[in-house]
């Protein structure tokens, strides 16, 4: 077997190690409970406002290319925690429902038009709206069994949120994809417009 | 002498990570392998994030620095904790170490998106400071016996382990996106040890 088959062949004996680790099964449904990574990394994922803004951020860090492609990226996990720590400690910020719709229309709207701003007010931006969905996770956090896998699969579900819009971003090198990734900048302003409404009624 | 395949490098970092995120909930006892004591103390450690994350931390930032960092840093570490724990069995089990190693999360995962070139004898003693904390906390409860002491050893070996693959694999990296995405998991290192230190803070 060559070298590379070999190294194919060790994602698979990794995911194979990892049952052979399986907790013993629990006989009562866990509900609202930390339990675990997998509880954390399916928590930002399940609001469709907070990944409508990820995305955003990552699409526009693609627009934005280097340094923004990875400063904003870097800069959203850590201020957003920040916001979870000051959720989590009890500080009341107020607005966060407001807060987190104008993120999906700032961002959606700074995508749809290609907005070039200079770095400090990419990052400055992002990082207020990262407070926010931060804050907001930091409130609705569960008690739990392992806080720390949870926060791992919490940020790290926030991180694959970004590269996905960097990915879907990598389009924007053609003429067709920079048509698209505005697009995608418009339906991401587009249901920030539906949560803002729905916040507001 | 012949140099390893990054391929091999980069998948085994990928199996200890794959295994710190399936660990089951921290308790204050070794696992119990079945295959003995040395066993027990290298599960212990591969299936503790508090410990492994701050190492692993550790060996991006020797490894972003260069393989003088990495080597340091390979000795270092496995040696401070194996003293830190030899020094801790006869110390009471404690709790509450949970902001600390919220604080490692952050001082070593900002030093990691920071990039920052700290000097030799600094990595130095951030990894003998790391282990001699970690293994101490480690030892503690274990009871001065030979078997703690083959676990401890165990343990140590995870550890160097751990550094040295993580810390070769960053070493080599040389396109510029590479070793991004290496400060972006320190960011996200990072990110968790503020959210573990709010956490510390509310209470579970």
């Amino acid at each position: 077997m060559s070298t590379a088959r070999r190294a194919g062949a060790a994602p698979g004996l990794a995911v194979l190690a990892a049952l052979l680790w399986a907790h013993g099964a629990l006989a009562h449904v866990q509900q609202g409970e930390a339990a675990g990574f997998l509880t954390g990394f399916r928590h930002p994922i399940s609001g469709l406002d907070h990944v409508l803004a990820m995305v955003a951020v990552g699409l526009w860090g693609a627009q934005l290319g280097a340094p923004a492609i990875w400063a904003l990226p870097v800069a959203f996990p850590l201020v957003m925690a920040f916001g979870g720590l000051l959720g989590l400690m009890g500080v009341a910020v107020p607005g966060i429902e407001y807060g987190i719709a104008a993120s999906a229309i700032l961002l959606g709207a700074a995508v749809m038009f290609e907005v070039r701003a200079p770095l400090f007010v990419t990052a400055f931006l992002v990082g207020v709206f990262a407070i926010f969905h931060g804050h907001a996770h930091g409130t609705e956090l569960p008690a739990g069994q392992s806080p720390l896998l949870y926060s791992m699969g919490f940020v790290i579900a926030t991180g694959c949120l970004h590269a996905l819009g960097i990915g879907i971003g990598a389009v924007h090198r053609w003429t067709w994809g920079r048509r698209l990734v505005r697009a995608a900048g418009g339906v991401v302003a587009i249901g920030g417009v539906f949560f803002m409404w729905k916040a507001l009624t | 002498m012949k140099r390893l395949n990054p391929s091999w490098l980069r998948s085994g970092v990928l199996v200890a990570l794959g295994l710190s995120l399936c660990s089951g909930p921290a308790e204050a006892h070794l696992n119990s392998t079945g295959m003995g004591p040395v066993y027990d103390g290298l599960l212990h450690f591969l299936t503790s994030p508090e410990d492994l994350v701050p190492a692993l931390a550790l060996a991006l930032l020797a490894g972003l620095r260069g393989a003088a960092f990495g080597r340091r840093a390979a000795i270092a570490l496995p040696v401070a904790w194996l003293a830190g724990c030899l020094s801790g069995m006869n110390a009471t089990a404690t709790t509450g170490s949970a902001i600390l190693s919220s604080l490692w999360f952050l001082l070593l995962g900002g030093l990691v998106i920071a990039d920052a070139r700290i000097s030799l004898g600094a990595m130095t003693s951030l990894a003998a400071l790391l282990g001699l904390v970690h293994g101490y906390l480690n030892g503690t409860g274990m009871g001065p016996t030979r078997l703690a002491v083959a676990a401890a050893l165990g343990l140590t070996a995870a550890v160097f382990v751990l550094t040295v693959l993580a810390a070769a694999v960053v070493v080599q990296l040389r396109a510029n996106w590479a070793r991004i995405a290496v400060r972006v998991a320190g960011s996200w290192i990072a990110a968790a040890g503020l959210l573990m230190l709010g956490w510390s803070f509310r209470g579970r």
